[in-house]
């Protein structure tokens, strides 16, 4: 295979000495990107907000593909399952989609009486030129509830443009609640959308360790507790893309510092844990004892779990594609407490600091690509033999069609992997996959004496 | 307005289309996003690779148009798949900055700016004029109009499916071969999204309707055209009978006895052959079984959501087992749909709803009034089976929560037997449960 000339500086070999890798950059035309477009990163992040209607504005397809397709739960309300469109139609686009979309959250509102709304503005509102900023404000005027415009017309930019859009949104809401009672020992989670219920299992060591969590923004999410977030004093961030613009933003207006952490694996969980109470020691002096005591107690428990799994798993390759890069960091060391090696890795919007750090993390000969695409990624997972794919819906049939082991890291998984408990759940999530007698039937394993 | 959406948009049915053409590619023009949230969307159903190429339109692509990302995604996805077509769709970006895509394409072809060994078709479908199943019909008719050319009239037929399983296209092709006559088949995705496991990657899959077969298609001896909620404007089977009088035989999908007799009947005619016996005796199985379960069924309601064309289809395979259809409902922006299924429901007893360009909100409101005894559609209708605690059957597109989606028949006697099998024990299995006495012969 070749690679297309405009992308081969966003693949590297890595040899130790940390090659740059091109990245951060607008896909080629015609490459078919696994990325998808500005308004998906705004989706993405604010969907998990389980109290707010979330409107698109636009003609349908936008809506209806991102109908209750993510695996975000939620402990109450469940309006973000549901998918609502303008609907645009010919004459919407000649005439202007305005009095429709006013006439919808009039409605809507008074319908599902939401906290508040977001209005996603599309690739043809931002063309035909709707004031979708000024119907947002006249109708948190008459709703008497905060109806919030997202830039996220698809063309404007890439998905991380999406995830700045999202931030610019939560910013609206940030900063409008009463902080009266919060605790110096307080954190906002931020990057973290309660996959298969992932955000309960962390806060669930955070209660232990004795932190009031003010909000998990994007994780099982509630409009009045976002207000609340900038009572908390320490904002911790995962998924080092969507959330770091807010982070910042919270910085600058209310002096919360952020910490980057990441909840997959042993090594970054209890990092994570380590550095918030590293953080809080002076406020409370217990509060590394029981964080070590938590952390120890939680690996004990792992170590005697995760034996037999490494017995079956030692020795296999795997590849890894996934959204951020810094999630790839994660499983890497993930995927070495199972005995596995990491041959090839990539993200669809990694920065030079998340490759600089893959890089460095990654062994000699690894395939590290930036923005990747089916063909590509075809041809470095048949090249490296591997024995398991980690990735998305989009690269599931890439890796079954080749007979190869898949795990499904992204949005759409139903079984938490995030935190200690998690790593169990992704030893045996992998070695489901990797040990199937299944791949001993397919061509690239079994040929027939015939 | 809309929500949860019983429709899809334009570009998906394009896409769709192209990916049953032998080397064909698709590309839509316009953002990233529409071409990635399509990708995943069809790969939920039909488990297979699913390729399509996109010009990536950022925000001085949109002020000053898109012909720069056109002609170099054109190569680059000539460089990586050598595809023999590349299928541009338009999607809503581009027709509302008001890009003229086709002038584009014939500049560049006239300028010899492309690559001379493929085709480079333009099929126009922005989503906010119709939904995904006009997009279906969108490409196959602009395949028709882009590849045909006029030639001695040859011993085939053409058969222009509606939006169906990939079992259902092998389907079409073994009937074809049954009264051995060759058939064009526009689109057929049968082996492309429902292959083999493979040894090697394939850039392109195997498999799709042949170009040169494409091209003959105005020398056949007729069209079946699937599908009856479907006006001219649309049809490329219309299109084929005004431009090389290829006679145009359109009906409704080819489910019940009633529907697959007039389906098998109309090749006969046109061919000259008789139906094999094969499907004879299919026929006869279907219609004993239908005598064995009829009493179990008698009198009970379905509500049938989906497709406008898989819709009518199972109306009338409904009405003629004496299910009523109470609810026929559609997110299709088409006119004739109430019509279409008004017809194919003549026999059933008592009212009959049908609404076309609804959405599930509708649909769940009209199912708590009408209290059917099963739902009938795609696997988007899972949330309100659940919640009104009504048994769903899963039918036609898209089925993103069950292993199989590609194999099931839904089409001839065969398919109508194990819709029919399926129907009546769900309904068995039902009233098994709720009895109190657990009966173990029923």
């Amino acid at each position: 295979m070749d690679i297309l000339q405009s992308r081969k500086k966003q693949v590297v070999r890595s040899n130790g000495q940390g090659m740059s890798i091109v990245c951060e950059k607008r896909s080629a035309s015609g490459s078919v990107s696994q990325r998808a477009c500005v308004f998906c990163g705004s989706r993405v992040v604010l969907y998990p907000i389980a109290d707010a209607l979330h409107i698109v504005h636009g003609p349908i397809g936008c809506a209806a593909y991102t109908w209750d397709i993510r695996g975000s739960v939620s402990s109450g309300p469940e309006l973000h399952r549901l998918s609502f469109s303008t609907d645009l139609r010919e004459t919407d686009i000649i005439f202007g989609g305005e009095k429709k979309l006013e006439a919808m959250l009039d409605e809507l509102i008074d319908q599902y009486s939401p906290k508040a709304a977001f209005v996603y503005a599309t690739c043809v509102v931002g063309v035909i030129g709707d004031d979708v900023a000024a119907i947002c404000k006249k109708m948190t005027n008459k709703k008497k509830i905060p109806v919030i415009p997202v830039h996220s017309e698809g063309f404007k930019g890439t998905k991380k443009d999406g995830y700045q859009a999202a931030c610019d949104a939560i910013a609206c809401l940030v900063g409008t609640g009463s902080i009266s009672g919060i605790s110096p020992v307080s954190i906002n989670i931020m990057g973290e959308f309660n996959l298969a219920g992932e955000t309960w299992i962390i806060k669930e060591y955070f209660k232990k360790m004795g932190i009031e969590v003010i909000t998990t923004m994007t994780g099982d999410g509630r409009v009045e507790e976002l207000k609340r977030a900038h009572g908390a004093k320490l904002n911790v961030v995962q998924c080092s893309g969507s959330m770091m613009a807010i982070a910042k933003t919270m910085k600058e207006k209310y002096g919360i510092p952020f910490i980057r952490v990441s909840y997959f694996g042993i090594e970054d969980m209890a990092d994570a844990l380590y550095q918030i109470a590293d953080y809080f020691k002076e406020q409370d002096r217990g509060i590394i004892e029981r964080t070590e005591k938590l952390v120890r107690k939680e690996i004990l428990d792992l170590n005697d779990q995760l034996e037999g799994y490494r017995q079956d798993l030692a020795g296999k390759k795997a590849a890894i594609y996934v959204g951020g890069a810094f999630k790839a960091l994660s499983l890497i060391k993930a995927l070495r407490h199972l005995g596995m090696k990491t041959v090839v890795v990539g993200s669809q919007t990694g920065n030079a600091d998340d490759y600089k750090r893959l890089q460095a993390l990654a062994e000699p000969g690894t395939i590290i690509v930036d923005d990747s695409n089916p063909v590509e990624l075809a041809s470095f997972v048949l090249e490296k033999d591997v024995d398991l794919f980690i990735g998305g819906v989009k690269e599931r049939p890439i890796a079954y069609k080749l007979g190869i082991g898949f795990c499904d890291h992204n949005h759409e998984r139903k079984i938490p992997l995030a935190g200690f408990a998690g790593m169990i759940n992704f030893a045996k999530e992998v070695h489901k996959s990797v040990i199937s007698p299944v791949w001993n039937l397919v061509p690239r394993r079994y040929h027939r004496a015939d | 307005m809309q929500t949860n959406p019983c429709k899809l948009c334009a570009p998906l049915g394009a896409s769709l289309v192209l990916r049953g053409i032998d080397g064909s590619m698709p590309f839509l023009h316009g953002s990233q996003g529409c071409a990635t949230y399509i990708r995943r969307y069809m790969i939920s159903h039909f488990r297979e690779p699913l390729d399509i190429a996109s010009s990536s339109f950022h925000e001085e692509t949109a002020i000053f148009g898109g012909r720069q990302e056109l002609l170099e995604g054109i190569h680059n996805v000539y460089k990586q798949y050598s595809p023999k077509l590349i299928g541009i769709v338009s999607t809503c970006l581009a027709e509302t900055i008001g890009e003229d895509t086709q002038a584009l394409i014939s500049q560049m072809k006239a300028n010899n700016e492309l690559p001379e060994d493929v085709e480079v078709i333009f099929i126009s479908a922005p989503s906010y004029a119709g939904s995904h199943s006009d997009g279906f019909r969108q490409a196959t008719k602009a395949l028709v109009e882009q590849l045909c050319i006029k030639g001695e009239t040859k011993q085939q037929i053409n058969i222009l499916p509606a939006f169906l399983s990939t079992e259902d296209l092998r389907y079409l092709r073994e009937v074809a071969d049954s009264f051995n006559m060759p058939a064009v088949i526009l689109p057929d995705y049968s082996s492309t999204l429902d292959g083999e496991i493979w040894d090697s990657y394939q850039i392109l899959p195997k498999g799709g309707e042949k170009l040169e077969s494409i091209a003959s298609m105005g020398s056949s001896l007729a069209t079946i055209e699937l599908g009856s909620a479907l006006d001219n404007s649309l049809s490329a089977g219309s299109a084929l009978e005004e431009r090389y009088f290829v006679p145009n035989y359109r009906m409704a999908l080819p489910i019940g006895v009633k529907a697959t007799d007039r389906f098998l009947d109309s090749i006969a005619k046109i061919t000259k052959n008789p139906i094999s016996t094969k499907y004879s005796r299919q026929r006869g199985r279907l219609i004993d079984s239908y005598a064995d379960a009829h009493k179990y069924i008698s009198g009970k309601k379905a509500a049938i959501f989906g497709d406008e064309d898989m819709v009518v289809g199972l109306a009338g395979f409904l009405s003629e087992i004496g299910i009523t259809p109470v609810l026929c409902a559609s997110g299709s922006m088409r006119s004739n749909f109430g019509e279409a299924v008004s017809e194919v429901v003549k026999d059933a007893k008592g009212p009959i709803v049908i609404k076309g360009n609804v959405d599930f909100i509708d649909i769940e409101e009209d199912i708590r009034m009408l209290k059917p005894d099963i739902l009938i559609g795609n696997s988007k209708g899972y949330a309100m089976s659940r919640r009104l605690n009504i048994p769903l059957l899963r039918v036609g597109f898209p089925i993103h929560d069950r292993i199989g989606a590609q194999r099931i028949l839904h089409i001839g006697y065969q398919g109508t037997q194990q819709l029919f099998d399926q129907i009546v024990n769900i309904i068995l299995e039902r009233s098994q449960k709720d009895s109190s006495v657990g009966y173990t012969y029923i």
